[in-house]
């Protein structure tokens, strides 16, 4: 019987670049910045590092592929470097294999750097994806905004929400997070817009307007783990620990047979089962301070709460109109602005959550600091609903 | 002797339409004198069709449902063929399911190359699918971009059922050049209408019919119908004055459909064929360097051999559009700035498209034998139970009636004809496949509408000239 990662691996030290549209910097900049704080963080010597897992997502608009561009910016001389890729799951994708490196005991501090550079295409928006010679050849190309506002109608039908009440509880989460962007001085927004103004934005795929989808930015996140034992040998007093770290992957199933409803995401309910089964968490809604989902777009946050169980099904939209994930409720997300204005550097993302949760267990979050939270989950979703891959790491104090 | 002819036809003419009026108001600072000759509407086809896809309408219309199994000759008839050196008829003869062993042939060259498919497919006495397709391209502000449109029909010939027989034909072979088009040009060079019409269709179509006359041993009299196709206006008319032909000249089809190139005389005589009477006689002729003249002589079994949709039904289904830009971007006569997201390679690998042949052409799901499930695409094991692939049987969706699930407009993805329609489709049987939905009108399309499949072109690679085709959806008699 597996015993799981939970308390196997401790966080020595985090670091995250400024996001947003960084015409400054590229990938290796951009990198240098996260790696340079995390080894500030952790104490450690660059030297130290014995393994490290490199994640991004758009090779043919960053770095090009393999780990080596991450060696080569880093200079991680002689060390094994991983390049890591699974869409917007990527950041924990390389999390996942430097703490489970360290978990197996094959060393004892690992890197995971997540880096993505969106703003060298010379247009907005991501770049069409190549799907594979044979999904090409029959699947339409459709834009991600198109993929994932197909959940509204299904969610519509299934619980009879109004059109009206659905448009409004998406705008306020793009309301709330715009609201929480304003006290991260390294989000790519960090402005606050009127409900009006996000209800009223031009349409991009409906009912998804401008303000319903996150921001394209350029940025860079990183993290240093150990395990407790060492952490606290090098002199670390609060620790915090990876509690569970679970993925899962579509089969096929949502999109080839009727088995799927089109109202939720099957990966995140199978990837948050196993995630608190693996952190022992038995009723999220009250254990689980705070969360970092994958707010893509607003839709999908607003079926996240659901499929994290922070909601009830069907309950998502009075929950979210309730206050009950802004900064001053029960259970507040995207308090650094999540994807929607801290940004959404593929690769990057996964790990600047997990940032984010760090940073408030530890009580370093500043103007954004949450009262004594105990226990963070970040969310990550990449392809589209019904045909992609969800990751979730659970943080907590150790 | 068994008795050979037409037993089946079918016709597709594409959904989109246009007002000629609104053509000519283009023009109009320039070409002042078109608004003259701008009535009714012509059709054109979208960016994804061809005359391919419009062939695989066409003879789906002709064969009905299932594989065009016992088909044994694939004739395929256009001057506007999309490949030059690769066999267009081919790629038709197996999206509709032909036999592996069917002789396929492409028939080009001329206004005259449906008609002359058609008679040859009769005369070689084999079970054949003769398919006339074309989507002529006339320069702006030409009177044939007026005139010309757009459109497919199909005939099967065999010894099974024949609602029509040929009992007379004959052909005359003549370099009258009335206009032409150079291999590797775009559009047509015509000469003066009044000499085409006196010196061409009015002298050579007369001395084609009095052999087919003589042929059947029959006189203009006994003659019920007289289909003659042109892209010159009252040219039909004249020719039957000329002939003293007293019974019915079959209109042009100008309203709604417009001259569709080689396909027009099949396309008309199509639409003959829906209302002839059994034991009506239809002289049919074609004109092109020289012309063709048949003879049919409709039979008892023409009322059942008259198709799902045919070219009233194609005619009827239409999908009005409001912009000449359309037209003229889909046709290639301006070049839109698509953005940076067309930039996108489109090249395709032929490796894998011959590999996925089997389920990509026909659109074959697979039937799990273990539980049952059907799916597509066909990956290596069932989605549901996991068998292996190997059990699959094969299942055409082609023909099957699907709903929509979902659907969404989507602005931001580059497509030749925005905003792409995508969602998913679900079959009876239980497959849901992600889908594109093309010919989409205003209102859009909703949960629960009814759509039918049909063979467009994928993607465009223009780099290298390249056309992939897949199946897409379109909802059934929207506008």
């Amino acid at each position: 019987m597996a015993s799981g990662i939970k308390d196997k691996v401790a966080i020595l030290g985090m670091g995250c670049s400024k996001f947003g549209e960084r015409w400054d910097a590229g990938s290796p900049e951009l990198m240098k910045e996260a790696f340079e704080e995390a080894l500030a963080d952790a104490g450690i010597e660059r030297r130290q590092i014995e393994a490290a897992w490199f994640g991004c997502w758009g090779d043919g608009i960053n770095v090009g592929n393999s780990s080596i561009p991450a060696a080569m910016a880093l200079r991680l001389e002689g060390i094994p470097v991983s390049r890591v890729e699974n869409m917007c799951a990527t950041g924990t994708e390389a999390l996942r294999g430097a703490a489970y490196a360290v978990a197996s005991g094959a060393v004892d501090i690992a890197l995971a750097i997540g880096s993505e550079k969106l703003k060298d295409t010379g247009f907005g928006g991501l770049p069409p994806p190549f799907k594979g010679t044979f999904n090409d050849m029959w699947m339409p190309m459709g834009s991600a905004p198109a993929g994932f506002a197909q959940l509204a109608p299904y969610y519509r039908a299934k619980y009879g929400t109004s059109k009206e009440d659905l448009k409004k509880a998406i705008s306020h989460i793009s309301w709330k997070s715009h609201q929480n962007g304003q006290y991260s001085p390294k989000a790519h927004f960090q402005k606050a817009v009127s409900m009006e103004t996000i209800m009223n934005a031009p349409m991009i795929s409906d009912p998804l307007g401008l303000f319903d989808c996150s921001g394209v930015s350029d940025g860079s996140a990183c993290a240093i783990v150990t395990t407790p034992e060492i952490a606290r040998a090098m002199g670390k007093t609060d620790l915090v620990t990876i509690k569970a770290l679970q993925l899962s992957t579509s089969s096929g199933r949502e999109t080839q047979t009727s088995d799927w409803d089109g109202s939720y995401v099957a990966n995140t309910r199978n990837a948050a089962a196993r995630a608190y089964k693996e952190a022992g968490i038995d009723d999220p809604k009250t254990q689980v301070s705070l969360s970092e989902v994958h707010d893509c777009f607003s839709i999908t946050e607003l079926v996240t709460m659901e499929d994290l169980g922070f909601s009830d099904d069907g309950r998502a939209v009075f929950d979210i109109l309730d206050g009950r994930y802004d900064r001053d409720g029960a259970m507040p997300c995207q308090i650094d602005g999540g994807l929607k204005c801290f940004g959404h550097p593929i690769g990057a993302s996964g790990l600047r959550m997990a940032y984010e949760v760090y940073n408030q267990l530890l009580g370093r979050a500043g103007e954004r600091q949450l009262a004594s939270p105990s226990l963070g989950l970040t969310h990550n979703l990449g392809g589209v609903p019904y045909q992609g891959v969800a990751a979730i790491s659970i943080l907590g104090l150790h | 002797m068994a008795e050979f002819g037409i037993s089946a036809f079918g016709a597709y003419v594409p959904r989109l339409r246009i007002d000629r009026a609104l053509i000519a108001d283009a023009h109009a600072w320039a070409a002042p004198s078109l608004r003259g000759a701008a009535r009714g509407a012509r059709a054109f086809t979208s960016w994804d069709e061809d005359a391919i896809t419009m062939a695989v309408e066409a003879a789906r219309d002709a064969i009905g449902p299932g594989d065009a199994t016992g088909v044994t000759a694939l004739r395929l008839a256009s001057t506007n063929l999309p490949y030059a050196d690769l066999q267009n008829a081919a790629i038709v003869a197996r999206a509709i399911g032909a036999p592996a062993g069917i002789a396929s042939s492409d028939a080009a060259g001329s206004q005259r190359a449906g008609t002359s498919a058609l008679l040859q497919a009769l005369k070689g006495g084999e079970r054949a699918l003769v398919i006339g397709s074309d989507n002529p391209f006339a320069r702006p502000a030409s009177a044939q971009e007026l005139s010309f449109g757009a459109g497919a029909a199909a005939f099967l010939v065999s010894d099974e059922r024949v609602a029509a027989r040929l009992i007379g034909s004959a052909t005359v072979t003549d370099v009258f050049v009335d206009h032409f088009r150079a291999a590797e040009a775009e559009s047509d060079y015509h000469w003066e209408e009044r000499w085409v019409r006196d010196e061409g269709y009015a002298k050579i179509v007369p001395a084609a019919v009095k052999a087919a006359l003589a042929d059947a041993q029959l006189a203009i009299g006994d003659i019920q119908h007289f289909v003659m196709p042109s892209y010159l206006k009252g040219a039909a008319d004249a020719v039957a004055r000329k002939l003293k032909f007293a019974g019915t000249v079959a209109g042009g089809l100008e309203d709604g459909v417009g001259y569709a190139g080689a396909a027009h005389a099949l396309l008309m005589l199509a639409a003959a064929l829906e209302t002839a009477a059994p034991g009506d006689r239809i002289l049919l002729v074609g004109f092109g360097q020289g012309a063709d003249a048949l003879i049919f002589q409709a039979t008892d079994a023409i009322a059942e051999a008259r198709p799902a949709r045919g070219v009233a039904g194609s005619i009827a289904d239409a999908l009005p559009t409001d912009s000449y830009l359309r037209l003229l971007s889909f046709y290639g006569g301006i070049e839109m700035e698509w953005g940076m997201r067309s930039e996108k390679s489109a090249k395709t690998p032929l490796t894998e498209q011959y590999r996925s042949g089997y389920q990509l052409e026909g659109f074959n799901a697979g039937r799990c034998d273990a539980c049952g499930t059907l799916q597509f695409p066909q990956l290596q094991y069932c989605v549901r139970c996991q068998a292996p692939a190997e059990r699959f049987a094969q299942v055409p969706l082609r023909d099957e009636t699907a709903t929509v699930l979902t659907s969404t407009a989507d602005w931001l993805s580059y497509h030749p004809a925005p905003p792409l329609w995508v969602g998913f489709v679900e079959f009876p049987g239980g497959a849901r496949v992600m889908m594109e939905m093309v010919d989409i009108g205003k209102g859009g399309i909703d949960t629960g509408a009814r759509l039918r499949m049909v063979y467009r072109i994928k993607e465009k690679d223009r780099q290298r000239g390249y056309n992939r085709y897949f199946w897409k959806s379109t909802p059934i008699g929207a506008a």
